[in-house]
């Protein structure tokens, strides 16, 4: 089973970023505040921010390590990555989109091959129909399958989701939830997750994270940080399900 | 919208205003074309001055927009992507052409590259002298044009979101592949905008280049110091001359407007 660990502290811009997390395929969700460092956290793990000191590995590969001056660039750390709002590209299509990662670099493909791998996990996302679409066409639950599927494409070692669900309105939520949950538990790798909603936690049955003005306040399951939030808003947190 | 009372007084009154703008924009060159008669128009195109003034125009503009892109995109991306003063001051420098008077520039650029020149002496050295050639046309169309490109550039690159391109580099993509692949694209519209309206302000240049690069037929004389030189001895002439230049921002303001248009349909149509 995968493990991971990664530990960061850095001052970027005026904000002060301290925490060290491990973990293994279970899911972890990243919890807190608007403001606490979660985007910013998972943007350093996939190597967007460069900061001062940081260790990050995955299994036994070193992505990060000021210590020992490792720093492998973003496009070798094979971290599939999904920001808030999905960061889908416009002007290409779904299968386009999907494909993108194959066609360049390391993991440049044929063009056929290209497009047949995108619509086999646009088939297994069960998105396949909306191959030849552009993507500002989509709905929202369907713009979150397509950056999924971009996602997983390159089979990633680590997946880093932002808040994949809050572009969702209610009862699209409920369902893109319990489809993203089977995904995760199929993709059986390390996962972090943002959200501020305890339901997608309990959904993908995920380790919780609380992060507090840059720095992990509480840690454990969902029962255990249930039992014992540690400040006001974990308690409304967990309350929220 | 919801309207209130007295609402449609203002809206009649506005409509009034923006009628006989748009007339003041329209009218002269209504004017033009209502006042060449075929005979003119065949008579001016035939005219030794035309040919050699619109091809350079032509050849001009076209070599100061692709080093307008060429310099001006890279500054772009850099103004748009960076929050430091010092981006802020340069895009404040890079704007100063559009408020300047044409001819200040002309002057400038005599003080820069002329004989007795800030950087004279030293090009002189080099046997190299830039005042009253063609690239002095390319130089003095390039100082007046480019701000209107790299303006419109770092709107559109502003539009790239961050995300997009993290997620690119996070596909395989370097950065150089995440620029040309995504944000080039997607910021490509504004791109096609910035690239058309300094094309235009270039081929309009009149007064930075008949201070910095003279009138002479065939060598720096360009469509707009065509139409003055033409003005001075058969006003007809001009008229031609100016329906053509005319004729020729009609052309381009129609590829600003509806090149987008037409590669989003593209696009929505591809397989």
């Amino acid at each position: 089973m995968t493990s991971w660990h990664v530990s960061v502290k850095a001052r970027i811009g005026t904000f002060d970023l301290d925490v060290s997390l491990a973990g293994d395929a279970r899911p972890v969700a990243l919890v807190g505040p608007n403001g606490s460092g979660k985007t910013t956290l998972l943007r350093v793990i996939a190597g967007a921010i460069e900061v001062q000191q940081a260790h990050v590995t995955i299994g036994d590969v070193v992505l990060e390590s000021t210590d020992q001056n490792v720093h492998v660039p973003i496009e070798r750390r094979r971290v599939g990555y999904v920001p808030q709002g999905y960061g889908l590209f416009s002007h290409l299509s779904v299968v386009e989109n999907v494909a993108f990662g194959l066609s360049h670099g390391p993991n440049r493909a044929p063009v056929r091959e290209r497009r047949s791998c995108a619509l086999r996990v646009l088939e297994d996302l069960a998105c396949g129909h909306l191959a030849d679409r552009g993507v500002a066409r989509l709905s929202g639950g369907e713009q979150q399958r397509v950056a999924l599927a971009r996602a997983l494409v390159l089979n990633p070692e680590l997946l880093l989701l932002d808040e994949p669900l809050a572009a969702l309105d209610a009862s699209r939520r409920r369902a893109v939830r319990s489809f993203l949950a089977e995904r995760l538990k199929a993709f059986s790798r390390p996962s972090i997750i943002v959200t501020h909603d305890v339901r997608d936690v309990a959904a993908i049955d995920a380790a919780v994270v609380v992060l507090h003005d840059g720095r992990v306040v509480q840690q454990g399951l969902l029962d255990t940080v249930r039992a014992n939030p540690i400040n006001d808003f974990v308690a409304e947190f967990v309350a929220a399900g | 919208m919801a309207r209130w009372k007295g609402g449609s007084a203002l809206t009649s009154m506005g409509a009034l205003f923006g009628i006989t703008l748009v007339g003041l924009l329209v009218l002269p060159f209504l004017a033009l074309v209502i006042s060449t008669p075929a005979a003119d128009l065949r008579a001016g195109t035939n005219h030794p001055l035309f040919a050699p003034a619109l091809l350079l125009s032509l050849r001009t503009t076209l070599t100061s927009l692709v080093v307008t892109v060429l310099l001006g995109t890279p500054l772009a991306w850099w103004l748009a992507s960076s929050r430091s003063r010092i981006a802020r001051v340069t895009e404040i420098l890079v704007d100063l052409p559009i408020v300047i008077p044409p001819a200040v520039v002309g002057v400038a650029l005599l003080e820069t590259f002329g004989r007795q020149g800030l950087l004279g002496p030293m090009l002189g050295t080099i046997e190299v002298s830039i005042p009253f050639t063609t690239g002095a046309v390319v130089l003095a169309q390039l100082v007046v044009s480019a701000p209107f490109f790299v303006q419109a550039a770092a709107n559109a690159f502003r539009k790239v979101e961050p995300d997009a391109l993290i997620v690119a580099r996070t596909l395989g993509a370097s950065p150089p592949v995440a620029f040309i692949r995504v944000a080039i694209p997607i910021a490509i519209p504004g791109l096609l905008v910035g690239a058309s309206l300094a094309w235009a302000r270039a081929l309009g240049e009149f007064g930075a280049t008949l201070l910095f690069a003279g009138n002479m037929p065939g060598r720096t004389q360009t469509m707009p110091l065509a139409i003055f030189s033409a003005l001075e001895t058969d006003v007809r002439l001009a008229v031609v001359f100016s329906l053509v230049l005319g004729a020729v921002g009609v052309v381009l303001l129609m590829a600003l407007r509806f090149a987008p248009a037409v590669r989003r349909s593209v696009t929505r149509s591809a397989p």
